[in-house]
């Protein structure tokens, strides 16, 4: 039997928890500015940065007609994607009102090749479909992310953010708890932090492979001992939408190096 | 004061809602779940969707008097398992008086000394599950009741993250951070 008292000690404790955390998730913060000065140098440089790989093959894609393609990307969005509209790339996973449906910047590449090039369709993830989401997101560079958070996607975002809120895993922690809390701190060696998209698809340190942000959900998620949610199930592209909007105002830096 | 016996069937309905519901909530409901359950610890039907060699433990005063399973620790074993980062990994979060390893955490509090602020019961209730004390706590519970964790992975399903030995020997290693 719990004496009253501390019950109500408790439920103190737990309101006072809430507004201080609020504080906290206040000014968003680039990835970058977190990683090792090496990591950083090696990210600025074309040359050296691993991601680039990416962008070039998503660039060789683009611009020739993929496996069974009545036509390149490039005859409609000229040669290297010289006419996308780099501010509509940074707005990036959309809210489709008339399908009542989250697209992604994949998503929207998959179906045009699909639909206007006629090509195969490819699955959610494989390769060649990061490598031209690398490609393009990689044509935005530098410009602001601009999730909508207005109209529609109020309801939507607050349906990713209590996914964002929600403990995964024998290891039984919240996306919350580690990027909202303690960006800064060490976890073994390794500094948090406040896990923006704005980098992503990035090349991850620690995996050695380009890896768009619905792959590093899933892997944290793994890293989390959880059962990590599918590509392409409402949930992971819930949270890649929340954790998108809350990276608005930083500057695309795809491909970027990640630990 | 009531509380609510939670059947099987009121657990899955748990879990349920506990996988839509905001954090402020979730732990609202992990803690009027853990009150619902103390007081009762001894009474609901043994063992009920536990795995078979999970040992129960009760709480009093912020503490756990009992030894997991009346198990006794080796503190030589705990040091190497609170280091190891396929075990306990204590180091992922905390620092500890453990030489040679220089990439610890910060985000938990220092560990050294902490057998001089909180007696042996006490530690045993933080190492086990410690958000009866803080239910927003980053900390995982090493001895969680298994049901309560949400999503775990295929392998990892009605596992503690610890067994209870290793429970013990931690506790053993941290009794003597004087």
């Amino acid at each position: 039997m719990i004496p009253f008292y501390k019950t109500t000690l408790l439920l103190c404790g737990l309101l006072l928890a809430i507004p201080a955390s609020a504080v906290l998730a206040s000014e968003a913060k680039s990835g970058y500015d977190y990683i090792k000065p090496e990591s950083r140098a090696m990210q600025d440089d074309d040359f050296e940065n691993p991601g680039m790989l990416a962008v070039e093959k998503g660039q060789v894609l683009f611009n020739r007609k993929q496996n069974g393609a009545g036509k390149a990307c490039a005859e409609c969005h000229a040669r290297d994607g010289a006419s996308l509209d780099k501010k509509n790339l940074a707005r990036y996973p959309v809210y489709n009102e008339d399908a009542a449906e989250i697209v992604t910047l994949q998503q929207r590449i998959s179906r045009c090749r699909d639909n206007n090039a006629g090509s195969r369709t490819l699955p959610t993830d494989h390769p060649d479909l990061v490598a031209l989401e690398t490609f393009v997101r990689n044509r935005a560079i530098g410009e602001a992310v601009n999730v909508q958070t207005d109209g529609p996607m109020v309801e939507i975002l607050q349906q990713g953010k209590q996914l964002y809120n929600t403990r995964y895993g024998l290891i039984d922690m919240a996306c919350y708890h580690c990027h909202d809390l303690y960006p800064g701190q060490m976890i073994r060696g390794q500094k948090i932090s406040q896990g923006q998209g704005n980098g992503f698809p990035a090349y991850r340190l620690g995996t050695g492979e380009i890896t768009n942000l619905h792959q590093r959900i899933q892997q944290c998620l793994t890293l989390m001992r959880a059962e990590p949610f599918a590509a392409d199930s409402d949930e992971i592209k819930l949270l890649g939408l929340y954790i998108m909007s809350r990276s608005n105002g930083l500057g695309i830096e795809t491909p970027a190096v990640r630990y | 004061m009531h509380y609510r016996v939670f059947d099987t069937e009121n657990l899955r309905e748990y879990f349920r809602q506990s996988q839509r519901t905001p954090i402020i909530m979730h732990h609202y409901k992990n803690l009027i779940f853990a009150l619902a359950c103390l007081p009762l610890s001894g009474i609901t039907s043994a063992q009920d969707g536990l795995p078979d060699d999970y040992c129960r433990w009760e709480v009093a005063d912020y503490a756990i008097a009992e030894p997991l399973c009346g198990l006794a620790g080796d503190a030589q074993r705990g040091s190497e398992i609170a280091s190891d980062s396929g075990r306990g990994n204590c180091l992922a979060c905390h620092q500890l008086p453990i030489p040679d390893i220089e990439a610890y955490g910060t985000i938990g509090p220092p560990l050294t000394g902490i057998a001089a602020r909180l007696s042996v019961p006490m530690i045993r209730l933080r190492i086990v599950d410690t958000r009866h004390i803080n239910p927003m706590s980053i900390m995982p519970g090493f001895y969680r009741d298994p049901r309560l964790i949400n999503r775990p992975g295929k392998e990892y399903r009605g596992r503690t993250f610890l067994t209870a030995q290793q429970v013990e020997d931690v506790i053993a290693y941290m009794a003597t951070l004087k």
